[in-house]
């Protein structure tokens, strides 16, 4: 074992965990408001990306600028969207206002296109993080991954505290599960719902400033994200804000370590088999079959190519079994 | 002036016309029972006053037409609705729902905590407890105080007594008299007859979507052809 490859994969793991969760956050506290998935959560994410692209490159403002305004920015677009879009959907049931998010998706995704073109924006980790923070036996653990972990951390203990501490807190925590009580007893139900909306999308961008520069910048990056975040949303359990966390991080780690992985599913078949004392002789045959029916080729491939399976897996498996989701709550 | 005055109050659930032309007035510290059989549109009376279902028609508070406002501007304005729901709000304590009752920007107010801890001990017991946990009773009183700590001018109460042992009910009752004797209008949604004979001014009977007969509770009670047609079962 190479506990420091594990180790620094562990890390990066956390580090993805924990933006995932900055973007399910919020989809899982709008969906708890609205009661229906928001499909243009994720474009949320790639404006925040663009939108920090023009602002510390374009613009030359630095990252540093960027990282506090691109999610007041794109949280006051939320607002808006909000205001004057989905308040007014609402009305005609869930089923318009799911059909009008998944316009905006598109809508949003066009617009970039439209604007930046199809290309990949040389989006760029600032040059101060760019360079290894510690290394375990010889693997780097970069300080960008580290910024990453600790802006992503200290967000969820501000926001952990705003919703159990203060007294606006607990009228949105009331507002989310009981919004008439909460109107009766005079506090303003379509502006808290606002506000969350907003908050949510600014969680978003933050996510998109802070992951982009990891990955790439392009009109595809929600499209790639999307699916994703729904997936940790249903198998966390949906409206679960905990739900959400560990998925988030079980779908992080999980997903770091197939991409670091070298290994392809041959080679894992044959320690597997070396563990259990299995002779490999025994199996021959039946690789043998498995090849000639035609997954021979799957089992050639590497766990990463294999691993991009795993997040969809797990959610049909927690559909099948506890389709609340892990910590959600059956509905009654 | 009436406080609170409702004129021709019409309201539709889809295409079912529930609420079909209600007439009422409650004056400043005056306690209205509003009597009815199971589904002739009480607590829909409550709602649309509340602005949760919307009201065609007229609904003036002191004076000023609140029909068409939001829930919260009208509770704002000075009314207080507990609905017959009871819901509490879960994962909160029952300080911490007693605390959401105090509206934005509220200033002095009529109520404090302690009223209700002195009114109901059980409550000061469990002031840290989810609300979640407590007894249908408890909840019952937790929503009520929540609602007064909004220090209403009118307070709508639906079905307070509902299922609940007679000793709580008595508790109910306590409450009420508390509130009238802070000069707080009542208008109180009951179906059990003797609580509101007590300490009603005035009572309404409903039937049908209208209110079909007003008077105070002693010619209610002498009026034995009102109370068969439209409150005895
Ligand atoms: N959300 C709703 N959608 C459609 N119809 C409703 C709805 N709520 C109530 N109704 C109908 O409206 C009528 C009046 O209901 P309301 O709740 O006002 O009655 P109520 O007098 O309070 O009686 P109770 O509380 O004993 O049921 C009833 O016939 C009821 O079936
Ligand atoms: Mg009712």
């Amino acid at each position: 074992m190479d506990w420091g490859f594990i180790t620094v994969t562990l890390l990066d793991g956390l580090a993805r965990g924990l933006y995932y969760f900055l973007v399910s956050a919020g989809l899982t506290l709008i969906f708890s408001m609205m009661g229906v998935l928001n499909f243009a959560h994720a474009s949320f994410f790639m404006l925040g990306g663009y939108f920090a692209y023009i602002i510390a490159q374009e613009w030359g403002l630095t990252f540093w600028i960027a990282l506090p305004a691109v999610p007041l920015i794109v949280g006051a677009i939320g607002m808006v969207v909000e205001r004057f879009g989905l308040r007014h959907v609402h009305k005609f049931g869930h089923v318009a206002e799911l059909i009008f998010t998944f316009g905006l998706a598109f809508l949003l995704q066009e617009f970039v296109k439209l604007v930046f073109g199809q290309d990949t924006k040389p989006y760029a980790v600032p040059e101060v993080l760019q360079g290894t923070l510690f290394t375990v036996g010889d693997q780097p653990f970069g300080s960008y991954r580290a910024f990453m972990i600790l802006v992503s951390i200290s967000i969820f203990i501000g926001l952990y505290l705003l919703l159990t501490r203060t007294r606006v807190g607990m009228i949105i925590q009331a507002a989310l599960t009981h919004p008439n009580t909460v109107s009766n007893l005079g506090h303003n139900v379509p502006l808290i719902f606002m506000a969350v909306f907003g908050v949510g999308t600014a969680l978003a961008a933050l996510a998109g400033v802070i992951a982009l520069p990891t990955d790439a910048l392009q009109p595809g990056s929600a499209a790639r994200l999307g699916p994703i975040i729904f997936v940790i949303i249903v198998v966390g359990g949906l409206g679960s804000l905990n739900g959400a966390l560990v998925a988030s991080m079980i779908i992080g780690i999980l997903t770091t370590m197939f991409d670091a992985s070298q290994l392809s599913v041959f080679s894992v078949m044959e320690a597997v088999a070396n563990m259990l004392g299995i002779e490999w002789s025994l199996l021959e045959r039946p690789t043998y079959e498995l090849r000639r029916l035609m997954i021979g080729d799957l089992i050639m491939m590497s766990t990463k190519q294999v691993g991009a399976l795993f997040p969809y897996l797990l959610m049909v498996l927690i559909l099948i079994f506890r389709p609340q989701g892990l910590l959600g709550k059956r509905e009654s | 002036m009436a406080l609170l005055n409702v004129n021709d109050l019409n309201a539709y659930y889809g295409k079912s016309h529930i609420l079909q032309g209600v007439n009422m007035t409650i004056d400043e510290g005056e306690i209205i029972s509003l009597l009815g059989r199971n589904g002739v549109g009480r607590s829909t009376t409550c709602k649309s006053i509340m602005g949760e279902v919307p009201p065609k028609g007229s609904i003036t508070f002191r004076g000023k037409e609140i029909a068409g406002l939001a829930p919260h501007q009208i509770a704002q304005s000075g009314i207080g609705y507990v609905p017959e729901n009871r819901d509490v709000f879960p994962g909160l304590t029952v300080k911490q729902n007693l605390n959401l009752g105090v509206k934005p920007g509220q200033g002095a107010s009529r109520w404090s905590e302690e009223d209700f801890f002195e009114l109901f001990p059980n409550l000061r017991e469990r002031q840290d407890v989810d609300a979640a946990a407590l007894s249908g009773g408890e909840q019952q009183m937790l929503t009520m105080a929540r609602t007064l700590m909004g220090d209403p001018d009118v307070v709508m109460i639906d079905e307070p007594t509902e299922g609940l042992s007679p000793q709580m009910c008595q508790r109910v009752a306590d409450l009420l008299e508390e509130i009238a004797r802070r000069k707080i209008a009542i208008l109180l949604v009951e179906q059990k007859l003797t609580i509101a004979m007590k300490i009603s001014t005035r009572v309404y009977v409903m039937g049908h979507g209208q209110i079909v007969y007003e008077g105070t509770p002693d010619e209610l009670m002498s009026n034995d052809e009102i109370r068969q047609e439209w409150l005895e079962v």
